[in-house]
């Protein structure tokens, strides 16, 4: 999903920085908000944050021959709320953009859209969807985490679509061609990274469940957090 | 618990290894040469950049590039270890724990109640 440094025109790599900028100070604030009412959290935030450095790191081969990798982003936003992850996301790319040369600092707002704020939105919204239905809570971890990791790069193959439209089909045959490189590869890693967030959901309710009754999201149903 | 644990570790595997077998052989390549196999998506989307519009040149250039490919390898089993190395604290951290918690709550159970032997 990185799209690469000087890949997106002035003015769109412009707007996506200046559209980010509101989530990364709201994502800090409620770190910081979290972490003063309950320090014992932040143990669970590291591990959140640490679940998306591996992911993210991780460049995983698929069924339409090329390499992509996972975001990790789900996990923190099923725990800490979708916004939490903004910061965390920023980290992961700005490492990547300044030591890598992966993503890149004038795409770092495009980026950063798509990862640290649609992805982990969408999970959440989907994680508190699942839950008001009643579906068991593996299915849910599950579906947010995969298809929080879908959108992302359904955002990125959107942007690279608006920036760049087809001559010829025009936006919808640019959507088509990016989405095929982007959506199509990730298919699998979505449902990996589902799986592995299963997992470490998993070793949350059973290690860390006096931790998680305290989370907005994984407060017992029915009941006030 | 510990039997679907075992099952997505499995499933991760097999989701990330069947694609090597099964993905289809890249189109070669303008020159007549076999494509790369498992580039990056990434590189894909830049190369599609350059066939929607053949135009655009890139306006900024990344700061520092990695020195080579294995230094860029370098830095992402970096990243990967900086992540897997707090994930193991916080999973070394959270069994004992719960280990301890297990040994005392058995410790009072026994001395409510004396073995028999």
């Amino acid at each position: 999903m990185h799209i690469m440094e000087g890949f997106l025109p002035v003015e769109h790599a412009l707007g996506w920085s200046i559209a980010s900028a509101p989530f990364v100070a709201l994502g800090l604030r409620s770190v910081r908000r979290q972490l003063n009412e309950r320090p014992e959290q932040r143990m669970l935030l590291g591990v959140a944050a640490a679940f998306s450095f591996v992911l993210s790191a991780l460049k995983l081969p698929s069924v339409t021959g090329s390499c992509s990798h996972p975001t990790g982003v789900g996990l923190g936003a099923l725990l800490f709320g979708p916004l939490a992850m903004v910061p965390v996301g920023l980290v992961v790319l700005l490492f990547q953009a300044l030591l890598l040369a992966h993503g890149g600092l004038t795409t770092l707002g495009a980026n950063l859209f798509s990862m640290a704020i649609v992805g982990p939105l969408v999970a959440a919204g989907l994680f508190r969807l699942g839950r008001r239905l009643g579906l068991p809570l593996a299915a849910c971890v599950f579906a947010a985490a995969s298809l929080g990791d879908l959108a992302t790069y359904l955002t990125t193959s959107l942007q690279l679509a608006w920036a760049f439209p087809d001559p010829a089909g025009g936006f919808a045959a640019s959507l088509l061609k990016f989405g095929g490189i982007f959506a199509i590869t990730q298919i699998p890693l979505a449902i990996s990274e589902g799986l592995l967030t299963v997992l470490v959901v998993n070793a949350l309710t059973r290690f860390n469940a006096e931790e998680l009754r305290h989370l907005p999201l994984f407060a017992p149903q029915g009941k006030q957090a | 618990m510990k039997k679907q644990n075992w099952l997505l570790i499995i499933a991760v595997i097999l989701l990330s290894a069947l694609p090597l077998w099964f993905a289809p052989q890249p189109a070669p390549g303008p020159d007549g040469q076999p494509g790369e196999a498992f580039g990056g998506a990434d590189g894909r989307a830049q190369q599609a950049i350059g066939q929607v519009a053949p135009g655009y040149e890139p306006w900024f250039t990344p700061l520092i590039e990695p020195a080579s490919g294995e230094i860029a390898s370098l830095l992402f089993a970096l990243q990967a270890a900086l992540g897997a190395g707090v994930i193991g604290y916080w999973l070394g951290c959270v069994v004992t724990r719960d280990r301890w918690r297990r040994k005392t709550e058995g410790q009072t159970k026994n001395e409510e109640k004396p073995r028999a032997d």
